[in-house]
C-alpha cells in the first residue's frame, strides 16, 4: 500500500504543529470561539452531543497493521477504548478532549494518518470497494486512481472553499461495491478499446433530504486524463454551484436545476481549456504510485484447500461463515474476509480497542498486513489462504467478531443517531439492536437472504436508509421518535432510491413492522433465491402497505 | 423552567451553570431559571472556557428531580442510551469550575 515519502511526512507533521499552536492560543484566550471553530473542523475535531468527536481519514478504507494498531491504542490512551467505523471508510473516537487532539493527531502521524479534509466543504477522502486488488471480478484496481486523486486534492487551493462538501467515489469491479451513484462523483473503472484503462463518470448523486442519482457524464475518460476531467467538473461546479442555499449547495442540484445537456456542455468547454494546461498524469507517475499496490507475492497454499472442506464440515458455525463472510479472490486459493463488526445485538460499526489489535495481529499474522474499512462498517482482510481461515474464524470468535451475517438483516448499516450526534432527531443505534435482536438466529436470517438494511436518525442520511432495500429514517414528531420505513432502495451498478412506505412508526412498534415487512416478502417470493429487492421491483409496494396499513386498505 | 447549559472548552464535556461562573456535570445541580428570558441575560457574562451555550427547557417532577424536556438534551444529560462494551469511564483532568 501507499507510504508517505518526506513531502507527505513534513506535510502533516507541519500541520500537527500548527493545530497545535492553534489550541494553545485558544486556551490562553489569543483566539475567540468563533476564530478557533472552523480551524478545529479543518483537523477533523467536532463538537457532539456529549463531548467532542475526532474524524480521522483513512484514504480509500485502507491500513496496514500498525496503523490499525495505532487506531486501537489511540482509543485506550484518549479516549474510551472503542471507536467507530463510519460509512465513509474512516473512523471516529467520540470522546477525545481539545487538549489531547494534538497529542492523538501526532500520535497518527507517525503511522502515516491524519484528520485533514474530514470535515468541511472541501473534497472529502476518495472512497472505494473494500475488495480493491483483492477481487476476482476487477478491471483494473481503483486505489491507484484514488491515491492519485488523493494527492490531487489535499489542500488544493482552487477547491478548499467549494459551495459544500464533496464526495468521490470510485468502483473498479463490474459489480458497484462502492455506492459510486450516490456520490458527487462517481466513477467507474472501464477497458477501453485501445486495452487501455479509463472511466465512465457520473455527476450529481447523492443522499441526504434530496436524494438523487448520479448522471453519466462522460464515458471512458484516459486515466492520463481523469484529474484534468476532475479538475474541470469542480470548476464547473465551483463557479455556478448555488452558495446562497446550505440545502441547495451540493452538485446535485446544479445538475439538476442547469440541466444535464447544458452541464456536461459546461464540463466539455472547462475540460478543453483544462487539457491544454498541465493537468495529464504522466504514464510514469500511474506506474510509480500502481507499484505501492501490488498485489502481495501470495504463497501458494493450494495443497490447504481440500482441508478447508473437511473442516467446515465438521463445524457448521464455521461453516456458514465461509459462506457469508468470504468473497472469491484473483487467486483461487485465496478469499478476501470480510470481519463482521455487526454482533447480533451490538452496535454496528463500533470496535474495541482489543478487536482493533485482534484484527490488525490477523493481518499481520495471515493477511499480508492488509486490512480495510468498508462502507457497510466492516473490516475486511482482503487477502487470505484458504488454509487460513479456520484460525482465523477461531481467533475471532475470543473477541465476539465471528457474526457469520455480511450481508444478511443484522449486517445493518447505521449512523451514531441521537445517542451521539448533535444534528440527529432520533436514535439509531438502539433500533438497530432490537431489529438484530429479533431476527438475529442464523436460521432466520438465511430464511430471509441477501438483505440491506440501513438506519439514518435524520434526513441527512449518513446511515444510507435511501439505499437501503429496507430503510428507516428517524424523525421528531413533536417529542417523540417516529421511524419511516422506505423501501426499495440499493447503491449497487442498479442504484435506486427507496420510496416511503407510508406513516411512521414509534420505537416500539417499528421492529413489529419490519418483521411484517419480511414476512410478507417470504410469503410472495417466488422462490428461496428471490432477492427482497428483486422481489420488491417486481410486485411493488402494495402488499407490502396493506401487511402495515390493513385499515387504511380497508376504507380505500 | 429552564437551565444554562454548554459544553467545558477543553474536554468538551456537557455542563448546566450552577451559580455565576460555576458549573456542574450534573443536571440535579443546575441553577433554575423561571423564564427563558431570565436564563438569555447571563449568557453574556460566561466565561470563553464555556461554549456552544444553550438555554434549554426543563420540568420538575414530584420527587424533585430535574428532567430535561427534550429527549436531545435527557439523553445530552444522561449520556448515550446505550452502552456497548465496558467502556473506559471518563476521568477529565479538569475541575468542574470553568474559571
Amino acid at each position: 500500500m501507499y507510504r508517505y515519502d518526506e513531502f507527505d511526512a513534513a506535510f502533516v507533521n507541519q500541520r500537527v504543529a500548527q493545530f497545535r499552536s492553534q489550541v494553545e492560543r485558544r486556551v490562553s484566550g489569543e483566539l475567540t470561539e468563533d476564530e478557533f471553530k472552523p480551524l478545529r473542523l479543518m483537523n477533523g475535531l467536532y463538537l457532539q452531543l456529549h463531548a467532542y468527536m475526532l474524524r480521522v481519514a483513512i484514504p480509500y478504507g485502507s491500513l496496514d497493521s500498525r496503523q490499525l494498531h495505532r487506531l486501537a491504542d489511540v482509543a485506550t490512551k484518549y479516549d474510551r477504548g472503542y471507536a467507530h467505523f463510519t460509512t465513509r471508510q474512516n473512523v471516529q473516537y467520540n470522546w477525545p478532549s481539545l487538549s489531547d487532539t494534538p497529542d492523538i493527531l501526532q500520535d497518527l502521524a507517525e503511522v502515516d494518518m491524519h484528520a485533514i479534509q474530514t470535515s468541511g466543504n472541501c473534497i472529502r477522502n476518495v472512497t472505494t470497494d473494500h475488495f480493491a486488488g483483492a477481487a476476482h471480478d476487477e478491471v483494473a484496481d481503483p486505489r491507484v486512481y484514488a491515491e492519485i486523486i488523493r494527492q490531487w486534492s489535499s489542500l488544493h487551493p482552487e477547491f478548499s472553499f467549494l459551495p459544500r462538501k464533496f464526495k468521490i467515489a470510485i468502483n473498479g469491479a463490474k459489480q458497484d461495491r462502492a455506492a459510486i451513484r450516490v456520490h458527487d462523483i462517481g466513477l467507474q473503472l472501464v477497458q477501453l478499446t485501445d486495452g487501455g484503462v479509463g472511466f465512465d463518470v457520473y455527476v450529481g448523486g447523492g443522499q441526504g433530504r434530496t436524494p438523487m442519482i448520479a448522471k453519466l457524464v462522460a464515458e471512458g475518460v484516459a486515466e492520463q486524463d481523469i484529474l484534468s476531467y476532475l479538475e474541470a467538473v469542480l470548476r464547473v461546479y465551483n463557479l455556478y454551484g448555488r452558495r446562497d442555499n446550505k440545502y441547495k449547495a451540493r452538485i446535485k442540484i446544479l445538475v439538476h436545476e442547469t440541466g444535464l445537456e447544458q452541464l456536461k456542455a459546461d464540463i466539455e468547454a472547462e475540460y478543453a481549456h483544462v487539457k491544454s494546461t498541465f493537468l495529464d498524469i504522466p504514464k510514469e507517475e500511474i506506474e510509480r504510485i500502481d507499484a505501492y499496490f501490488a498485489m502481495p507475492k501470495l504463497r501458494d497454499a493450494s495443497a490447504g484447500v481440500a482441508k478447508l472442506a473437511e473442516t467446515r464440515a465438521r463445524d457448521a458455525g464455521f461453516s456458514q461463515w465461509v459462506s457469508q463472510n468470504t468473497h472469491g479472490h484473483k487467486v483461487s486459493d485465496h478469499v478476501s474476509v470480510t470481519v463482521s463488526l455487526k454482533p447480533v445485538g451490538g452496535v454496528p460499526g463500533d470496535a474495541t480497542a482489543e478487536q482493533m489489535h485482534l484484527v490488525a495481529d490477523l493481518a499481520s499474522q495471515y493477511g499480508y498486513d492488509e486490512v480495510r474499512v468498508s462502507h457497510a462498517q466492516n473490516l475486511v482482510l482482503p487477502h487470505v489462504a484458504k488454509e487460513d481461515l479456520y484460525a482465523i474464524y477461531q481467533a475471532l470468535v475470543t473477541v465476539d467478531l465471528a457474526e457469520a451475517n455480511v450481508g444478511l438483516v443484522t449486517d445493518i448499516i447505521a449512523c451514531p443517531g441521537l445517542d451521539y450526534c448533535a444534528l440527529a432527531n432520533a436514535r439509531s443505534i438502539p433500533v438497530a439492536q432490537d431489529i438484530s435482536e429479533r431476527l438475529g438466529a442464523i436460521e432466520r436470517q438465511k430464511q430471509i437472504g441477501d438483505l440491506k438494511l440501513n438506519i439514518s436518525g435524520c434526513i441527512n442520511a449518513c446511515g444510507h436508509h435511501h439505499v437501503g432495500h429496507i430503510g428507516i429514517l428517524g424523525v421528531d414528531r413533536k417529542g417523540e421518535e417516529l421511524y419511516q420505513i422506505t423501501l426499495g432502495g440499493s447503491s449497487d451498478e442498479n442504484t435506486s432510491i427507496g420510496a416511503i412506505l407510508g406513516r411512521g412508526f414509534p420505537a416500539a412498534e417499528l421492529t413489529d413492522a419490519i418483521e411484517a415487512v419480511i414476512d410478507t416478502y417470504i410469503g410472495l417470493r417466488l422462490s428461496d433465491d428471490e432477492r427482497f429487492i428483486d422481489a420488491y421491483r417486481r410486485v411493488g409496494p402494495k402488499p407490502f402497505k396493506e401487511a402495515l396499513y390493513p385499515s387504511d386498505q380497508k376504507a380505500a | 423552567m429552564f437551565v444554562v447549559t454548554g459544553n467545558r472548552l477543553l474536554d468538551g464535556i456537557v455542563v448546566y451553570l450552577a451559580a455565576a461562573h460555576h458549573w456542574v456535570e450534573d443536571l440535579q445541580g443546575a441553577r433554575l431559571y423561571d423564564t427563558s428570558d431570565e436564563a438569555q441575560t447571563v449568557l453574556g457574562e460566561q466565561s470563553d472556557m464555556i461554549v456552544s451555550l444553550d438555554v434549554i427547557p426543563v420540568s420538575k417532577q414530584d420527587n424533585g428531580h430535574v428532567v430535561a424536556d427534550r429527549l436531545r438534551e435527557r439523553i445530552r444529560s444522561d449520556g448515550p442510551t446505550i452502552q456497548p462494551f465496558d467502556a473506559i469511564p471518563l476521568e477529565r483532568q479538569f475541575s468542574t469550575a470553568a474559571d
